[in-house]
């Protein structure tokens, strides 16, 4: 089977400082892969590098994209990578401002996506807009309003539907539960392990919130000071911690 | 169908003064097609661990645990996962599940896994839930609220829903009344029936007499420096 995501070597420098540095790994269709490590780790600066939003220093990052298999997303041309970014790729963000047009309504909001995919027909744009905000838990007849009368869960929810109308294959989500009251949070988790499952989507989860991974990743890469410290089948990196640093994580983590 | 060769373990504590704890040493031995054993052995000597490892929860720092075609000692995640989804069971003591989700798509989801069809999934786990004596009106709720041994035959209900090939269970009777118990019972001589191989932890010993076709000792496996 070919790798969706095929990442080799990849390294990110801020001056003398490392971001991320040596990180290979392959990404199979319909896995779920999270990134965990704290602040500063260099978690955040691996997904913008793999999603486009940073160029690495060093290595590729092949995608197996429909036309023509893998082709590295690093040393492609920025119209053919905006093209994946609109289609075949979505971004979750931590802060849902970051990916919604906060002044446009929540239909349009998902339809606009759609568009940039070639739909014309209002009918169709407006269906599927009602379809998705369903989907999101999101009653049917806020469609009209914006985004900025939503709670903050809401808006999460949102950004998801505007990420997925499109039919992604893979998704990057950063901290896509950060800032969230707990219960809104486990909501919003059930919200995306079913999707995850029922659209067989892949996905590269970045957080520092081991409840997270536990329920959504396949597997795990455990990150410190830029580097990969750890890496495995979630269940076993969590209740089996080779590094030193993957120990304290998880031992660090409160019981309820 | 199972085959475990030499395999070792140890727990290395790296911010408890490295304490390196070894718990276990040269563990061999191979289950059948159709045959069910028993991991016996005092509390600690590693039943638990033995079985975690097998399942690939834990890591085996040497030797090879060969279920089917997969090598779970030095096999990729993914192929651990295609393992789990179609060739490997496991019925852990505690119910681990997401809130929000219904006992009947906590039972029909390892089916869905394997692309089941949804309303098929879903008939073959109200089947296992009848049969369990999991009251009907329980099934549309999640089970996280549910009594300890409404739980644990939810958990049984899911770790029979889909027959596989090879079936780990850690202590599937230990908190059912009678009647669940012999349901149980019959359910693992129908999985040996059909032939699979078993490796089971079971306190309950008359239980055991009678599933189980052979015991191993894990006491055998434990380090000299620990016993």
């Amino acid at each position: 089977m070919t790798p969706l995501l095929q990442v080799t070597d990849i390294a990110k420098f801020y001056g003398q400082r490392i971001g991320c540095t040596g990180v290979s790994f392959d990404l199979y269709p319909g896995e779920v892969m999270g990134i965990v490590g704290e602040s500063g780790s260099g978690k955040s600066t691996l997904l913008n590098c793999l999603a486009g939003h940073l160029t690495p220093d060093r290595g590729s990052v092949c995608f197996d994209t429909r036309a023509d298999g893998l082709r590295d997303t690093v040393s492609m041309s920025e119209p053919e990578r905006r093209m994946l970014s609109r289609t075949d790729w979505a971004f979750v963000h931590q802060h849902a401002r970051d990916g919604l047009r906060m002044n446009v309504s929540a239909g349009g909001n998902v339809g606009e996506r759609l568009m940039a995919v070639g739909a014309r027909h209002y009918g169709d744009i407006r269906e599927a807009a009602t379809d998705w905000l369903g989907r999101v838990e999101i009653s049917v007849d806020r469609i009209d309003d914006r985004p900025t009368a939503f709670s903050g869960g809401m808006q999460q929810r949102l950004q998801i539907a505007r990420n997925l109308v499109t039919g992604p294959r893979l998704v990057f989500m950063d901290e896509p539960t950060g800032g969230l009251d707990v219960s809104v949070q486990a909501r919003l988790l059930d919200l995306l392990r079913g999707l995850v499952r029922e659209m067989n989507l892949s996905a590269i989860i970045v957080t520092h919130d081991l409840a997270v991974v536990r329920l959504l990743a396949d597997r795990l890469m455990v990150m410190k000071d830029g580097h990969v410290v750890e890496t495995g089948l979630t269940d076993q990196v969590l209740d089996d911690p080779q590094h030193r640093y993957t120990q304290l994580l998880v031992s660090s983590v409160l019981q309820v | 169908m199972i085959n475990v060769e030499n395999v070792s373990k140890s727990f290395t504590l790296h911010n408890q003064g490295a304490a390196r704890i070894p718990v276990m040493h040269g563990a061999s031995f191979q289950v059948a097609p159709g045959e069910c054993v028993a991991l016996v052995g005092v509390s600690g000597a590693g039943k638990s661990t033995l079985m975690r490892m097998l399942y690939g929860n834990y890591l085996a720092q040497s030797g090879r645990i060969q279920i089917g075609e997969v090598d779970v000692a030095s096999a990729a995640p993914r192929e651990i996962l295609q393992l789990r989804r179609y060739s490997l069971g496991y019925v852990s003591q505690f119910l681990r599940v997401v809130p929000r989700v219904s006992t009947v798509d906590v039972v029909a989801e390892p089916l869905l896994a394997t692309g089941w069809d949804r309303s098929d999934a879903l008939a073959r786990a109200e089947i296992l839930l009848t049969r369990l004596n999991v009251p009907e009106r329980l099934w549309s709720l999640s089970p996280t609220t549910f009594s300890g041994g409404e739980q644990q035959r939810v958990n049984i209900a899911r770790g029979f829903a889909y027959d596989y090939p090879a079936l780990l269970l850690d202590e599937p009777t230990a908190s059912l009344d009678a009647t669940n118990r012999a349901v149980v019972l019959e359910m693992i001589a129908a999985a040996k029936a059909r032939g699979a191989a078993i490796v089971g932890i079971f306190h309950d010993d008359a239980a055991r007499a009678q599933v189980c076709d052979r015991e191993i000792d894990v006491t055998a496996f434990t380090p000299k420096a620990v016993a």
